[in-house]
């Protein structure tokens, strides 16, 4: 049985876009939405971190319940950079790269919700299915938010 | 009789029951030494001093303002003017109006002829289509023009210049209303009307100061209070309010708290099954799921959050559960709060899962800050389509295109319109390098002003500020357009309850001021823009043939105003929209028999995520809701991102105060509103004076992170943690201009730069403070009024009151039969 690999995979690539949305909420704090929203949308995925620790525990996979957090010396650098930059238009750029990046990964994440579900089907694993119906649509959320704020933002970055 | 309108603004009760008609009573206020004998004409008009719509009649003697007179017959006041009504007329004749154009020479501003101005608009405009195309360009309106002004700046806006970054002010007072009333009708538009308060048994306002926002239409709830059967007021606020001392219960819950609160609420309600089942089955989408949400949720739960009484919960909670006719209405306390948008929308699920929408008494009023937003929202110079057609249906931009006779192309709608504070955003990174601000204040009423100031006054951003006076904000302009303003020039506003007044020239305007619609028109004639026939694209000429223009625009939508003509409107006395063949006498309330227009071809807006913003697809809003019913959905509670700590133990809100309206501008020149609050005043509670050992009148630095002020102390009734400060005062009167020359007053040197994700209003009423003693009080109270919220809890401060000059001729009149509704 396989479902511990997945798990441990999904597991990775929560993670992994909650420090990317730690991130950007870092970098671009002087664009005040993205700022707030990136750190919102980062506890989700943290606490998908800690319910799948749980979780992998009854597939014999030992995850760590601690989800990045992006504290630090490197992000309070990054705030700094943020504030300096604010006036000018490259860091606008940046802004369509980094969020061009939570969307492909929240992508990836919601494939990995659908791996694990399609799993716990396939075992009869109730509370694991229930887990993934309560946390997928919380990615496709985070996926709907990157999609929406690199269309409201292209035109006026690409074009100016 | 006469009374003093600044001491009893209210004025005298005259009580009625359930079900009847609200009594006559007209009050007058004319010039000292000029009589009713001496008036020469009288000029039809409604209120622009907030959003109430009181309609009234202007005093016109030797070619001058004298004064005004409520109109009896009307629907929406029956007579009765509130103080800014009364008092406010009077700026119009201040000595220090706008009257010749103003450009910036050697960095200063020096008078010019129109031709000179327009012509450094026109060309800058040009230069920078040219350049870098219409992405450059911004424009920043109010909620204060009149509907054919709107109209005419979004047609130039959109089509001509054909820029997405057109908002208005009503960002600030209004966009959570419509963002509301979009999330659960699928479109914006009132569902309630005034007269609902002639027949609700309970009313509850959240986050409401009525009685001072709406002054008139409070004296309604007032003469029902005063009558057989009154209504049980339920209020939420943290301060105790006119309003909060008339409830029957009053919640003041923890600032930004208001989603916890409502949950619980609700959670009580469908606990106790007061659930209209036949009526959410037929009309109401979402139900199921909001249920299975709220399991989470009780009266303990949300009491423990809000730090609210959980009796008094779970009592406000029976009130509107069990309320035969429930009148609901909102706004700041909710609209510039914490999560704003999922706020305001769990107040219309409360009335969509009792399910008695569009019937007498059970209105929800979604409330506007200002007189004419609801046609900045409808004409779509707040930045969405015009007459509610919706952005992301192809359909709608290709019907705009039609009446616009443009390519749709032309339209921009392949983005959301940018709200003001991207724009603002956009303008500190440098791509948008042009933005014209009309009839508006920026550098005093948008949050956090140091910023504002920083990125307004950039060299590289040509800014154009048209207004009546020499605002903040108009002097760091690089080009000043002197404007006419009500009551000297003709056009047509909407109230909150849909209800359209005519509004006619009584006066000239002074020297060389223009109607904001003839601004506009000459900027389309020197732009040349054109539709796809080489055609004018802006065709009318005058208020009028505006109207006429928007009226065709508006057919067949939810705004329909083709049964209007000015004929009709200067005839009658104000009419409801929709107003068409169908429906030739106005239409009293939406949504009757569950009837929504939220059809999916149909609708103005998919919605949008309550937590993240993001817009609904067409698809999903087809799969979710195909049979254009009404939609609830519940709403996470997320706690305001500023939370107090060790540094910053309080929160701060901000907010108004009957005697002004926004920075003043009118207001202060308005002797008697100015003398009733003359300068800025924090409010702290007895609990925490004591705790910080100061007094009435002391003077006190507040701070938040970002910058301090320093007001004089008001012990009020607010609630503990919590400090209040009144957001009007700025420093146009003060020696330094513009900016804060030492000590600084303005509340939004305070605020927070953060928006609601859905309405991207901006959020007031959540940041944290600290204060300090800077120096005791000589024992001179502050200058808060004690007529209203920021009424003492201690002894010793004066009453306010405003003498012989604030003296209002009252006439309270048998019942007029037949008459206005």
């Amino acid at each position: 049985m396989k479902i511990g690999m997945a798990l441990r995979e999904l597991h990775r690539s929560e993670n992994e876009l909650a420090r990317a949305l730690l991130e950007v909420s870092e970098r671009h704090r002087v664009d005040h939405d993205v700022f707030y929203l990136g750190r919102e949308l980062a506890s989700w995925s943290q606490a998908h971190v800690r319910a799948l620790a749980d979780a992998g525990s009854r597939y014999d996979v030992d995850l760590d319940p601690e989800p990045v957090t992006g504290q630090g010396l490197l992000a309070a650098a990054r705030e700094r950079w943020s504030d300096a930059v604010g006036r000018d238009p490259r860091a606008a750029l940046r802004l369509l790269v980094d969020v061009r990046e939570v969307y492909t990964l929240a992508c990836g994440v919601s494939v990995d919700w659908e791996l694990v579900a399609q799993a716990a089907q396939g075992v009869r694993d109730a509370e694991l299915l229930a887990l993934s119906k309560a946390c997928h649509p919380e990615t496709l959320r985070q996926m709907r938010w990157a999609n929406a704020k690199l269309k409201e933002s292209a035109t006026q970055i690409l074009v100016s | 009789m006469s009374r003093d309108a600044i001491a009893a603004p209210w004025g005298t009760r005259t009580p009625y029951g359930r079900g009847e008609v609200w009594p006559v009573r007209v009050d007058m206020h004319l010039a000292d030494g000029v009589t009713e004998a001496d008036v020469d004409r009288w000029v039809q008009s409604a209120s622009i001093l907030h959003s109430n719509g009181d309609a009234l009649d202007i005093a016109v003697k030797d070619g001058r303002v004298v004064g005004v007179r409520g109109r009896g017959e009307d629907r929406v006041n029956h007579g009765r003017l509130g103080p800014k009504d009364l008092f406010g007329w009077q700026a119009n004749r201040s000595p220090d109006r706008l009257t010749r154009p103003l450009v910036r020479r050697g960095g200063r501003l020096v008078e010019t002829d129109w031709d000179e101005a327009m012509d450094l608009v026109v060309r800058r405009s040009q230069d920078l289509l040219a350049e870098q195309g219409p992405s450059a360009l911004g424009f920043y309106t109010t909620g204060q023009l009149f509907l054919e002004e709107y109209y005419t700046l979004g047609v130039v806006a959109h089509a001509g210049v054909g820029t997405p970054h057109v908002d208005g002010n009503t960002r600030l007072c209004t966009a959570t209303a419509a963002a509301a009333l979009k999330q659960s009708f699928g479109c914006d538009g009132q569902p309630g009307s005034y007269t609902d308060v002639d027949h609700a048994d309970v009313i509850a306002l959240y986050g409401h100061n009525m009685a001072e926002t709406q002054s008139v239409l409070w004296t309604r709830i007032l003469d029902r209070l005063a009558g057989p059967n009154p209504p049980a007021v339920v209020c939420v606020d943290p301060r105790l309010t006119p309003v909060a001392r008339e409830a029957a219960v009053h919640l003041a819950p923890r600032p930004g708290t208001n989603v916890a609160l409502m949950n619980g609420l609700l959670a009580e309600v469908i606990a106790h099954d007061w659930v209209d089942h036949d009526y959410v089955e037929r009309h109401v989408v979402g139900f199921d799921e909001l249920k299975e949400q709220l399991a989470t949720w009780s009266a303990d739960r949300a009491a423990d959050v809000c730090d609210v009484p959980v009796e008094d919960l779970r009592e406000a909670a029976r009130l509107v559960g069990t309320a035969d006719r429930l009148l609901s209405t909102v706004l700041q306390g909710f609209y510039q709060s914490n999560q704003a948008t999922a706020a305001a929308v769990q107040v219309n699920n409360i009335h969509l899962v009792r399910g008695r929408l569009g019937t007498p008494g059970n209105g929800i009023l979604q409330m506007n800050g200002q007189p004419t937003a609801q046609n900045t929202r409808e004409a779509g110079a707040d930045g969405d389509l015009a007459a509610f057609r919706n952005w992301t249906n192809e359909s709608h931009v290709a019907d705009l295109a039609r009446v616009w006779n443009v390519d749709p192309m032309t339209i921009p709608h392949y983005t959301p319109p940018t709200h003001v504070m991207q724009q603002l955003r956009y303008a500190e990174e440098g791509s948008i390098r042009f933005l014209w601000v009309q009839a508006t204040n920026p550098l005093v009423s948008l949050p956090e002003l140091h910023r504002v100031r920083s990125v307004l006054s950039q060299e590289r951003l040509f800014l154009v500020v048209q207004d009546i006076f020499l605002t903040e904000t108009a002097q760091i302009a690089d080009v000043v357009l002197p404007a006419a303003t009500w009551g000297e020039k003709e056009g047509t506003f909407t109230n909150v309850d849909r209800t359209v007044h005519y509004s006619g020239k009584a006066v000239e305007p002074p020297g060389e001021a223009r109607p904001d619609l003839d601004i506009f028109l000459d900027y389309a004639r020197r732009m040349g823009f054109q539709d796809k026939d080489g055609g004018p694209l802006v065709h009318w000429h005058d208020p009028e043939s505006a109207f006429e223009a928007w009226k065709e625009c508006t057919r067949g939508r939810p705004c329909d105003y083709t049964g209007l003509t000015y004929d009709r409107l200067q005839g009658g006395s104000g009419v409801q929209w929709p107003c068409n063949d169908r429906s030739p006498d106005g239409t009293e309330r939406l949504y009757v028999d569950g009837a929504f227009w939220s059809a999916p071809d149909y609708c103005e807006s998919y919605g949008r995520d309550l937590v993240t913003g993001a817009p609904v697809s067409q698809t999903e809003y087809k799969a979710l809701n195909p049979h254009g019913k009404a939609v609830v959905k519940y709403a996470r509670y997320v706690p305001p991102h500023e939370l107090p700590s060790e540094e910053y133990p309080l929160q701060l809100t901000t907010g108004r105060t009957l005697y002004h309206f926004h920075t003043r501008t009118k207001t202060a020149r308005a002797p008697q509103l100015q003398a009733a609050a003359p300068e800025v005043w924090v409010e702290m509670s007895a609990h925490d004076a004591d705790a910080y050992g100061v007094a009435e009148g002391d003077l006190l630095e507040v701070a938040s992170p970002r910058a301090a002020v320093q007001a004089r102390l008001r012990v009020s009734g607010i609630r503990r943690g919590v400090v209040f400060l009144p957001f009007h005062y700025g420093y146009w009167d003060t020696p330094s201009g513009h900016e804060p020359d030492g000590g600084a007053r303005a509340a939004n040197e305070l605020t927070v730069t953060e928006w609601d994700p859905c309405s991207k209003q901006p959020i007031f009423k959540t940041a944290v403070a600290r204060v300090r003693l800077l120096e005791r009080g000589d024992g001179t109270p502050s200058a808060a009024p004690s007529t209203t919220a920021s009424r003492s809890v201690r002894t010793g401060p004066p009453a306010t009151a405003g003498g012989p000059a604030a003296a209002v001729e009252e006439d309270v009149r048998a019942r007029v039969a037949g008459g206005a509704r």
